[in-house]
């Protein structure tokens, strides 16, 4: 049934709905691709046949009832291992949490059953959502569909993986700084950072609370929007979640229409530091928003060049304080209680067997940006500089309705380059930061390859707070061109993962 | 001069509850002092009379009504933990053996 795999999950949702195939049936096909390639890719820290299945056939149960259920019900989705899960193991890419069975389920993992969405296990991620790579996961890393010996984005690069290789047709993702869009735009997918507070935290396994912010990823724009609105709301059990209906991010999808569309190029993103290939794929796009009938100006943000290290201050703050929790007492791991130790002493000794160097870095990053006698140099300072983001963004806005970059300065770099340098790893997350900071909306959309390594480029489109549905509606319109220009998306271009025959050229 | 010196990681692995072996604070120090020097640029922008933010958004307290709802049972509450006895958390001493 390889060919249920290469469907839309739109398409795969009326094909359930009417009947015409099951959920299980279209569950098998994902578990046997995920059998089949896993190997190589390592996207999944936990698949359950058997939990996964079970969930397929209620949902054909529920259809079979009578039942009208979502658009994608029935439809798998791999779901990011930061979200709890009380039928899966959530660890979120950590030795601290191996094993743990949590008591509850997350408001985004609870709305997708409600879906009738059919989770096929848990993706891996960079240890709490800290990193770019994937690699600072515990529990190895995962390649990228397109070159084996490249990164997949993260830290949401489990989930990335799984859709560019055909695992799943929709995954989860957290974006703290880049989380989403940078590994959607490395693995040749659509990836989508909601407003902050659109999409609710409550049992996402916290790293920084002020940026964290649930999203979805799909093969094209409009399957995103369907994942966006089956997990997105208002949610009472998250006090920053906005009382406000979603944007209307399906329509827009559909819609694709930008004439008269006022669109901003940040004129600070480009230049040194980003790869040719990438530059000219994204002045590419930019001309093809001006032939679709797009007003195209260049709009100055001059503080978003202070973005990275604001966010380097501010996020591994957040941490630091979010992270004390794992203090080997009500969950977790537990190291040296030999009974002759102190609670503090196997508090220090867990922590320092349980979590990896980058989460280590940033907790004593976050300790001393807040120490007294350099918060006001570090954290007050960086809080200010957010709001000067903050501000650019409300001018910018006054002028265009969306803004453009590259989802990243750079194609999907080799594994372990960057792994021991912690400031080049950093800055992949240049042009997503921003946005982050600010809590508005922004996708990344494929718009093709890059001519030096044949690797993926991503279009970064950012909107205001709660303009969702203008990410969707260009990035549905850059798409559908696009897709006529190349004859099919992006991703049938990447090498097939099938059989034996697998090389890196 | 380092931005951020060895004697102050190893403070920082303290207070962080993190007992790390010297070679890893070795290791941390130097890449610490790297970010610490480049995070340092956010003291260039002229920013004395700027608010500052601690969230994206605009925020206001929020309330829900003083309701019993349903909550973990003491069975899935401690579930996940290290060591119990009598439906508690086993811990560790907490006060050192002369206190």
């Amino acid at each position: 049934m390889t060919e249920l795999l290469h469907k839309t999950a739109a398409e795969l949702g009326r094909l359930i709905a009417a009947r015409e195939v099951s959920a299980v049936e279209v569950t098998q096909a994902h578990l046997d691709r995920i059998a089949e390639v896993e190997p190589k890719v390592n996207a999944f820290l936990h698949v359950d046949p058997e939990t996964t299945l079970a969930q397929a056939r209620a949902v054909d149960e529920r259809i079979a009832g009578g039942e009208r259920l979502g658009p994608l019900a029935g439809v798998p989705v791999a779901h990011k291992d930061v979200f709890t899960t009380t039928d899966m193991p959530t660890t979120a890419g950590s030795k601290i949490l191996e094993g743990w069975r949590p008591p509850y389920d997350a408001t985004v993992t609870s709305r997708l059953r409600e879906a009738g969405l059919v989770i096929l296990g848990k993706t891996n991620l960079d240890e709490f959502a800290m990193g770019s790579s994937t690699e600072n996961s515990a529990y190895g890393p995962t390649r990228n569909p397109w070159d084996l010996s490249r990164i997949p984005g993260g830290s949401s690069g489990g989930s990335s993986a799984a859709v560019a290789a055909y695992e799943a047709p929709l995954s989860t993702g957290t974006d703290t700084g880049g989380s989403i869009r940078q590994p959607a735009a490395v693995t040749g997918i659509v990836g989508m950072k909601p407003t902050y507070g659109g999409s609710s935290r409550y049992g996402l396994i916290a790293f920084a609370s002020s940026l964290d912010t649930p999203g979805p990823f799909a093969r094209n724009v409009l399957d995103a929007a369907l994942l966006h609105e089956a997990f997105s709301g208002h949610d009472v059990m998250d006090s920053t979640s906005i009382h406000a209906h979603v944007p209307p991010v399906v329509e827009a999808a559909r819609q694709a229409d930008i004439a008269g569309l006022r669109v901003g190029v940040v004129k600070e993103f480009g230049g040194e530091g980003y790869q040719p290939g990438v530059l000219a794929r994204f002045h590419e796009a930019v001309e093809l928003l001006e032939s679709l009938g797009a007003k195209v100006v260049e709009v100055s943000c001059p503080s978003f060049g202070y973005a990275l290290p604001a966010y380097y201050l501010i996020a591994p703050s957040e941490c630091s304080s979010n992270l004390a929790r794992f203090d080997a007492m009500r969950y977790g791991l537990r190291v040296g209680d030999d009974g002759t130790r102190s609670a503090e002493e196997v508090m220090s000794m867990t922590r320092a067997a349980g979590f990896g160097p980058e989460v280590k870095r940033r907790i004593m990053l976050g300790t001393y940006a807040l120490s007294s006698g350099y918060y006001d140099a570090y954290y007050g300072q960086a809080q200010k500089v957010r709001t000067l983001i903050s501000r650019d963004f409300d001018a910018a806005f006054h002028q265009v309705d969306v803004l453009v970059s590259p989802t990243t300065p750079t194609t999907a770099f080799p594994i372990g380059e960057r792994a021991d340098d912690p400031m080049a790893m950093y800055l992949a997350d240049l042009c997503t930061i921003p946005t982050n900071l600010a809590g508005n909306a922004a996708i990344s959309v494929p718009c093709g390859l890059a001519d030096e390594d044949g690797l993926p480029v991503g279009l970064q489109i950012m909107a205001p707070v709660l303009g969702d549905d203008r990410c969707y509606r260009v990035g549905a319109a850059v798409e559908k061109a696009l897709e006529d220009r190349w004859g099919g998306s992006l991703l049938t271009k990447a090498p097939a993962l099938e059989g034996l025959g697998y090389q890196h050229g | 001069m380092s931005a951020i010196t060895r004697d102050e990681v190893a403070h920082l692995a303290r207070l962080s509850r993190l007992a790390l072996a010297d070679e890893e604070l070795d290791h941390f120090a130097a890449q610490l002092d790297q970010i610490v020097a480049a995070v340092a640029r956010v003291a260039e922008v002229a920013a004395d009379d700027i608010p500052p933010s601690s969230h994206a958004l605009p925020l206001t307290n929020v309330f829900r009504p003083d309701e019993v709802r349903a909550s973990l049972t003491p069975e899935q509450a401690l579930s996940g933990a290290p060591a119990v006895e009598d439906d508690r958390f086993r811990v560790p001493r907490i006060l050192g053996e002369e206190a």
